[in-house]
This record gives structure tokens, sequence and C-alpha cells, in this order.
């Protein structure tokens, strides 16, 4: 029996796990091959519905759904936290002391969040970046009436790219339609010299932000937050003032990477084209946990895992795996609250911003509620 | 590495893409003493424009760039 092991039940994994049920379904069926997926929690969360969240358009149920109702039933399907990777012994261990053994693993198990890196973020900042955060911005935001909004992004590389710069621009719309604009500042703060770490979207960003009066801080790296007197004091040594501080904490990979060895920092270390972690053998990562050279992002995670598919198939069949992962990431960004634009690229190309449009803001609507067929592998 | 340069702490950010050897650079600065030599591996070509820029936004020295056959070794000098 060729055993697969899949840690994490996230977009990468789900994907991955559905993929390889439907191209090895004849040696599953025969029980040669199992395909097993682990992930900690029993729900599935489609996190880009949090965006919505703070708006009241969408609630954090709305991001969930469980495990189970997405997975093909010829996929084992194990609840349970992984605290052990050994690549040597190709084995992991879990939270209850059990031991399962692989042949093959791939290792998506995402990036979580780290207010606490940064002294009082947790307690002076907002996020929108998982369901209670998402809650209490929502709360906080409907009784915003005047002030000074900013939106910093503090940790990079973070989930989303482009969620940042989506949120800002959607503020600014849902305030004008509220009547509140011109009583509230808006600030955009990003670490480096430009908005966003792609140009196009950096020279995008700022025409939008200057047409809407949305004032642009770069090389703003927040090194402490004074929760009382509301203050963000930054690396570069400058000060700033705010009255409600939406930020996207620091992201961190998972301890489980950096004690197997896999990657200094909690992201693994692999082939940016094969996905194979470059420490052991028969390992791959994919999704925000790979460290590859784009974005973290659902539909990279989804790509990927295409790509891990095909090639743990012909593993498993015996055969030469040959595909291979080329950057693909395609993304929707919302520039306000009913229009939207639309990017794609690969490794090392710079994506062209396509005009805004109703019908494309329609679009990633549509692509979020159909996100549960992709999930599935319908899609 | 040069005669006149010793780093105290070397950052390998080969082959990461902008702004991906800028923010190693950020990230360790925060943790360093003042007087602490930095050299920064990069082959992203913006980062000898976008390192310098922060250097004088956030007052930290910039010692020299030096350029390799394959990367550049950028040396900082924290303040
Ligand atoms: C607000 C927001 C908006 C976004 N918008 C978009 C968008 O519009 N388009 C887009 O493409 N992407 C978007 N993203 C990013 C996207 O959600 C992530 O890139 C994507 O979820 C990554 O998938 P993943 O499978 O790598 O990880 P995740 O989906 O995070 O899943 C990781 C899974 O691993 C499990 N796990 C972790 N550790 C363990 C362990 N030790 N043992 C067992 N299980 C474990 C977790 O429980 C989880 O189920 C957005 C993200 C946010 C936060």
């Amino acid at each position: 029996m060729h055993r697969i092991a899949i840690v994490g039940g996230g977009t990468g994994g789900t994907v991955l796990a559905n993929r390889l049920a439907s191209e090895l379904q004849s040696e599953i069926e025969a029980d040669e091959v199992e395909v097993r997926l682990i992930t900690a929690d029993p729900d599935h969360v489609y996190k880009p519905t949090f965006l919505y969240v703070p708006f009241g358009k969408k609630t954090v149920d709305d991001a969930r759904r469980p495990i189970e109702d997405l997975i093909d039933r010829r996929v084992t399907l194990t609840i349970g936290e992984v605290v052990d990777v050994d690549t040597d012994g190709k084995k992991l261990t879990f939270g209850d002391s059990s031991v399962l053994a692989y042949d093959q693993l791939v290792l998506a198990t995402g990036a979580t969040l780290e207010p606490e890196a940064v002294p009082g973020l947790a307690e002076g900042g907002h996020h929108f970046y998982g369901p209670d955060g998402a809650e209490r911005l929502r709360d906080d935001l409907a009784d915003f009436t005047e002030g000074h909004l900013v939106l910093s992004v503090v940790g990079v590389p973070h989930m989303c790219p482009a969620a940042p710069v989506e949120f800002t621009l959607m503020v600014d719309d849902w305030l004008r339609e509220r009547g509140r604009r011109e009583d509230v500042e808006i600030t955009y703060t990003y670490p480096i010299n430009r908005a966003h770490g792609l140009e196009s979207i950096a020279d995008w960003a700022t025409d939008l932000f200057e047409e809407r009066d949305v004032n642009l801080e770069t090389f703003f790296n927040v090194e402490e937050i004074d929760p009382d007197a509301e203050v963000i004091e930054t690396v570069e040594g400058s000060e700033m003032e705010y009255d409600l501080l939406v930020a996207i904490p620091p992201h961190a990979g998972s301890d489980l990477v950096t004690d197997a060895g896999l990657g200094e920092d909690g992201w693994v270390d692999v082939d940016k084209h094969t996905l194979e972690a470059t420490n052991a053998e028969d390992v791959y990562a994919i999704g925000d946990a790979a460290d590859v050279p784009t974005s973290k992002a659902g539909s990279v995670a989804h790509y990927e895992a295409g790509v891990v598919a095909d090639r743990i198939a012909s593993r498993a069949r015996g055969t030469v795996p040959t595909a291979t992962y080329d950057g693909k990431t395609v993304c929707f960004l919302e520039a306000g609250m009913d229009e939207a634009t639309f990017i794609e690229f690969s490794y090392g190309e710079e994506p062209f911003v396509r005009e805004p449009s109703k019908p494309l803001h329609w679009a990633k609507l549509g692509y979020n509620e159909s996100y549960w067929l992709t999930a599935r592998g319908l899609l | 590495m040069t005669d006149t340069t010793e780093p105290d702490v070397t950052i390998d950010s080969r082959d990461a893409t902008c702004p991906g050897p800028l923010m190693d650079l950020i990230g360790k600065v925060k943790t360093l003493d003042p007087g602490t030599v930095v050299e920064l591996q990069t082959t992203e070509r913006n980062s000898t424009t976008d390192v310098p820029e922060w250097l004088e936004e956030a007052g930290h020295d910039l010692v020299e760039i030096e350029e390799r056959d394959d990367h550049w070794n950028i040396y900082i000098e924290v303040n």
C-alpha cells in the first residue's frame, strides 16, 4: 500500500486530496494507494469571505463548511493536529502521541497570524484576517463616524497581498455611501518605498488613492503601538496618531516546519517548479506554507495542488513526474463596493491591471460562491 | 568580502524577489545594536536602490555595495 498523507484541510490540501482521489481512483479502489487528509479543524474555512464581514456583506458563518462535506469519499479523513514531522523515519506524530507512517507527504498547513509580534498591536489594532477580528472590526466600523482611519500593512509577507488595497478602496466607498467620508481621514501605509510589492499594483493603487483622497505613507514599518495614546511608532522614527487602526498583522509559518528542518523561518523551502522540499525526500509543500516567490493566495494553492497531484500520482504509479508550476497567480481586486479588477501573472512577470468594472466585481462575488465547487474538485 | 568591510551579521536573501531582501533587512535591523555591520546578499537589482533609500529614511549608514558574479553584497552600519 502506497500511503499519501496531506497535512492541512484548507484550500490547497482540500483541492489536492480531491484531485488525487479522482486521479488515483482505480488504485485506491484496489487498495494499492491510500490518500489521507489530516486537518486540525473539522471545518474548512474560506478566508476571502472575511474581507466582506466588516461591511456587513457576509457573516463569518458564510466562510465555514464541514470538511467532510467537501472531500471525496475515497479520501481517508483524520481530524487531528500533527505536532511532529520526522522526514527521515517518514512518520507524523499527533497531539495524542499516535504515529502515522507515510510514503509521500504534502504540507499544506497555511500561515498563522502573529499580532503579538508587535507590542501593542493586539490591543490597539483591528484586522479582518480571521473570524473574530473581522466581527470586532464590523462592530467598531459601524460606530465610527469621524476621525483618522489608518490601514497599515505591518507584516510582509502576508496572505492575499491585494486585500489591504481592496479594504482601503472599499472603506472609502462605504463611508461615502453613508455620507461620512468627509469626517473621516484615511491613510494607507506600506513598509517599502511604494504602495505594494508589485510595481503595477503600486502604480494603480497610488493613482486611485490620490483620486479618492486617501493619504499614502511608504517606508512605514511599525515598531510599536501605544493603544492608550492611539499612536503608531515606526522603525524609521516617525509617529502617527489614529482613531481606528486596521492592521495586517505579521504572519508566521509553522513550528512543525522549523522543527523538522524543512525551512528556517516556518515556511517550507521548496523547488519553486516541482514544489518538492529542498531538505527532505518525498515531501512537498503547497499554498501559504511553501516559500515560493509569488503571493500567498488561494489561487496559488489551487494551481500548486494540481501540479503536486500529478507529480504524486506519477510517483505512486512508478512513472517519472513531469508536471511543474510556473508561478501562475490569479487575483480579483475590489476597487470599491461595486467594481473590481483582475490580474494574472507567473514567476518574474509584472501583471497588467485592467480598468475596474462592475462585471468584474460580480465575477469576484460569483467566484466566491462557486468556490465550494472548486474545493470539491468540481471546477 | 572586501578587505575593509567585516560584517558582524550576514543576511542571505539571494533568490528572494522584491521586496523580500529589503524586508529581511528591516526585520533584522530592528533587533541589532548600534554599530553592528550587516552584509545583505541579494540577487534582486532593485535592492541596490531600495536599500540605500530605506537606510536614508531610517537613519542607518550605507557602507558599500559590492557587485559579485551572481549577486550583490550590500554593507550597512546600524545607527
Ligand atoms: C481576508 C483575506 C482575503 C483573501 N482573499 C483572497 C482572494 O481574494 N484570492 C485569493 O486567491 N486568496 C485570498 N486570500 C488568501 C487565501 O485565503 C490563502 O492564501 C489560502 O487559504 C491558502 O491556502 P492553504 O491551503 O495554504 O492554507 P489554509 O487555507 O490557511 O489552510 C491551512 C489548513 O491547515 C490546517 N493546519 C495547520 N496546521 C496544522 C497541523 N499542525 N495539523 C493539522 N492541520 C493543520 C489548518 O487548520 C487549515 O485547515 C485571502 C486571505 C484573507 C485572510
